[in-house]
């Protein structure tokens, strides 16, 4: 077992045993902290398929948090007032059937935006995915019928059959499970044909091309998964909070998720788990010591981009292997 | 009526699009030469707006606060250039992104530590309080007409820069071939520094005189750095001839799309529908526009680069 | 006479007032291993690029195995048939020797959307992989990445990346700069087998290579064709020796 792979399974046990104790001690607010940390890592999962393999800076991702959140936050915002959503058509309180919506809604508007997005590259792509990002944030909150600029509060958690998703630890594992199947499928993807031919069009997009394979179907194929796994944290995030709101959609959201990969390292496996873990951290301790801790994230930040690259998991585990 | 409305709105457009010049142009400059994107821009815009109305407030005149506000963003300029911008030319984008992401962390928890949480406001300074009448009835506030006079005063002032002077060679040069610069014997150090600064007091001075329309309050800056982003991109990156087509562009499809929209629809529903239809719909104009333009030139209108 | 595999018709291509691609007319037929040479800056990699799909040409024709292939990009060209290599090596630089290989099988196999299946265990890549690395004599530095080979190294591996794609024509940019005496000796004898499986372009500056391997030779000289003809032909021809080989030659 490499040392990375030793890391990555002693970060996986210390996020699932952390909140087991917690809840053993009867504090359910480190459980749901956990659950944030859990939720994130997710999201950023997601983005991290685009970024860290494919090289693609997106920084419009928080559009498809969003997007995942207010499909929870729709769906039962209709099945609570017994409405049909459209055509007829029942909402829905179950969980699954929720993020089956969720992952599909973020993957078709991912289409056309990323289609767009990839026809450029370099700084052009990081302005061009923070203004259709921008574009679904304003229409969130011009458009009154789900809450508008107040978002839209969910009296309870949506349902999963067989769990209690009103307590945390329940709702806890359920977001674990979901985080540890998605790092599943990265892992699996990565080393797969399709992960290869993404890997090599960050690396070398002619050279991608000077085989045979459009960098372009690739990459828009990979900004699409990207997309519907962060879709899918974010329909579990407005179940976290029982609140889905614009500011999920905000650029600031966006930064967040990069900033997560980059604390934890780019594209590592673990990279996203452990930069949601300092991430929260942070925002708890630094938070719970002062009001600006928005100011010295900052400041750790701009020290780690100028002088610590590779994050977390580059100091803890040394340079990436080669494949 | 409906022509003096027209026009009005018009002028509306044409007023964010010059204020948005001002912040594209120098974002553009930025990038042109120095190959850098700056998520601080918004900042520095909002240090404008911070410097005017405290400056304003505390010797009761607008002209001293303009002056302040320039000065105090090309001042924090040239320190981040020197303590952190300079540090990334030779960085990636994502190191870029990160880095200026950060820098508005630190900015604006530090604005809000300095300021508090609560808007400033600033007002029109007696000079150019009250309007003009518009053809077809109807007036205009000459504050607004002034900002547009401004901008185009920039815009021609930054043309006889580039065009003219020996800064504007330098920059020319630095947008053409970095090596060649460097062989020329310009200090490659200071005019990178020149450049941020004077891209910083254009952000500063669009800050300040918006404040005056606006409650100046942390966070000012990041909507109208969004909008100077899609500017950018419509117009050509590193082209200050395509951030001022950009930015009327964007200026004026942005004011007419929330004018005319919810009217238009209201032609083929109720008034009330069509109202928040049409708002709705009005805030996602330009970047269809954005979007349109993308599809037929992917470099945008006046690329540097192509 | 054959068909040509590959057929050039008064190809042009202008970079503002600079013809780097002056009305380029030729054809590359089965078997044969066609060189370009001429002065740098000629225009012979310009050609390559139009070729290839990497330049967009602004008029005149190119047909490859009798279709029009002017109006296709790089990739679809590529899966027609036409492999390149670099004048100054393209690799997946984080890729192992054997990945860089194994990328090409997979693009010849049209399969890069699965998902599931892991490449290092897959015998259907890495076997026929591996057997290009043997082929150019790099299978002991299979599992080095592209970053950390040496510049013979990385040539040979192009070479290889090449063949993996079992193509009907090989496009070759100076594959032998910078091989060094010995190197080009080995490249030169290897490459002239290689014409039985597909004809070849053959842009290159060492001649004794291009006389030992070619067919035919087409002369550049600022983005215009002066002589095509045999080595023989193109040795005694008065207008090249003027304007290329030099008298000395």
């Amino acid at each position: 077992m490499s040392r990375e792979t030793t890391i990555n399974l002693l970060f996986a046990l210390l996020l699932l045993g952390a909140p087991l104790l917690a809840a053993g001690m009867g504090e359910p607010f480190y459980v749901t902290l956990a659950t944030r940390v859990v939720v994130l890592a997710l999201a950023a999962v997601g983005l991290n398929l685009a970024l860290g393999l494919g090289g693609l800076l997106s920084f419009g991702h928080a559009a498809f948090f969003g997007l995942g959140g207010y499909v929870a936050g729709i769906l039962a915002t209709h099945a609570f007032n017994a409405e049909p959503l459209i055509a007829g058509i029942p909402a829905t309180t179950s969980m699954p059937l929720i993020w089956i919506t969720a992952v599909v809604v973020a993957g078709l508007v991912a289409l056309p935006i990323g289609a767009i997005s990839l026809r450029t590259s370099g700084v052009y792509f990081i302005m061009i995915t923070l203004a259709f990002a921008q574009m679904i944030y304003y229409f969130a909150i011009s458009w009154p019928a789900y809450g508008g600029e107040d978002g839209l509060s969910l009296s309870v958690r949506n349902a999963f059959p067989g769990v209690n998703t009103a307590k945390p630890l329940p709702y806890f594992l359920i977001c674990y499970a979901a985080l540890m199947a998605a790092l599943l499928l990265f892992r699996v993807v990565e080393g797969s044909r399709f992960g290869s031919a993404l890997q090599a069009a960050r690396q070398n997009g002619t050279r991608l091309a000077a085989v045979g394979i459009e960098p372009f179907n690739i990459r828009l194929v990979a900004f699409a998964v990207s997309a519907m796994i962060t879709g899918l944290a974010g329909a579990l995030y407005a179940d976290l909070n029982r609140f889905v709101g614009p500011s999920m959609m905000s650029w600031h959201m966006s930064g967040e998720l990069i900033v997560l990969i980059i604390l934890g390292g780019k594209g590592r496996l673990f990279g996203p788990v452990a930069g949601a873990m300092i991430f929260v951290l942070f925002e708890y301790v630094l938070g719970g010591i002062t009001e600006r801790w928005q100011f010295f994230l900052g400041l750790i930040l701009l020290g780690i981009v100028l002088f610590a690259r590779g994050g977390l998991l580059g100091l803890l585990s040394g340079k990436p292997r080669h494949v | 009526m409906f022509t003096a409305l027209l026009i009005e709105q018009l002028l509306n457009g044409l007023q964010l699009g010059v204020m948005l010049f001002l912040m594209a142009a120098g974002l553009t400059l930025i990038f042109g030469v120095m190959g850098l994107i700056n998520l601080a821009h918004g900042s520095l815009y909002m240090i404008g707006a911070f410097a005017c109305a405290t400056v304003a407030a505390a010797t009761g005149s607008f002209w001293i606060g303009l002056i302040a506000s320039l000065a105090a963003a090309a001042g924090v300029g040239a320190i981040i250039e020197v303590a952190v911008i300079r540090r990334l030319y030779d960085r990636d984008h994502l190191d870029q992104v990160l880095a200026t992401f950060a820098l508005i962390l630190i900015l604006s928890e530090g604005a809000r530590w300095l300021f508090g949480s609560f808007p400033l406001y600033l007002d029109i300074p007696p000079l150019l309080q009250g309007a003009v009448p518009l053809p077809g009835g109807g007036q205009y506030q000459l504050y607004r007409l002034a900002i547009i006079g401004v901008g185009i005063a920039v815009a021609v002032g930054l043309y006889l820069l580039i065009s003219g002077t020996r800064l504007g060679m330098r920059i020319r040069a630095g947008e053409s071939d970095r090596e060649m610069i460097g062989a020329l014997g310009v200090d490659i150090g200071t005019l990178y520094t020149v450049v941020f600064a004077l891209g910083a007091a254009l952000a500063g001075l669009a800050g300040a005189l918006v404040g005056a329309l606006q409650s100046v309050q942390v966070g000012m800056g990041e909507p109208v750095l969004i909008l100077a982003f899609v500017v950018i991109v419509i117009g050509g990156i590193g082209s200050i001839k395509g951030a001022l087509v950009g930015a009327v562009i964007v200026g004026v499809v942005d004011t007419m799309g929330r004018f005319l929209l919810p009217s238009m629809l209201a032609l083929a529903m109720p008034a009330s529908q069509a109202t928040t239809i049409g708002a709705a719909l009005a805030s996602m104009l330009i970047y269809v526009v954005m979007a349109l333009i993308l599809a037929f030139r992917p470099s945008g209108l006046f690329s540097a680069q192509s | 006479m054959s068909e040509p595999v590959l057929e050039i018709r008064d190809l042009r291509k202008s970079f503002g007032a600079l013809k780097a691609t002056d009305g380029v007319s030729l054809e590359l037929h089965p078997g044969q291993i066609h060189a370009l040479i001429g002065p740098n800056g000629a225009g012979k990699s310009t050609l390559i690029h139009q070729i290839a799909g990497s330049l967009r040409a602004d008029s005149g024709t190119i047909r490859f195995l009798g279709q029009d292939i002017g109006g296709l990009d790089m990739a679809a060209r590529a899966r027609l048939g036409l492999a390149r290599s670099f004048q100054i090596s393209s690799l997946a630089q984080e890729f192992s020797a054997l990945r860089n290989v194994m990328l090409a099988v997979q693009a010849r196999q049209g399969s890069s959307f699965r998902f599931l299946r892991q490449v290092t265990d897959d015998k259907d890549l890495t076997e026929p992989a591996m057997a290009m690395l043997e082929r150019v004599d790099l299978a002991a530095r299979a599992h080095v990445p592209a970053a950390e080979l040496s510049h013979g190294e990385r040539r040979q591996l192009e070479i290889a990346i090449a063949l993996a794609l079992s193509p009907k024509a090989f496009l070759f940019d100076e594959p032998m700069a910078g091989m060094g005496p010995e190197g080009s000796k080995r490249l030169t004898s290897f490459l002239d087998g290689l014409r039985h499986e597909a004809p070849m372009l053959l842009v290159e500056h060492d001649m004794d290579a291009v006389f030992a391997l070619a067919d035919r030779i087409s002369v550049f000289v600022y983005g215009r064709i002066i002589a095509t003809g045999t080595v023989d032909e193109i040795r005694g021809d008065p207008e090249v020796r003027r304007a290329y080989l030099g008298e000395a030659a």
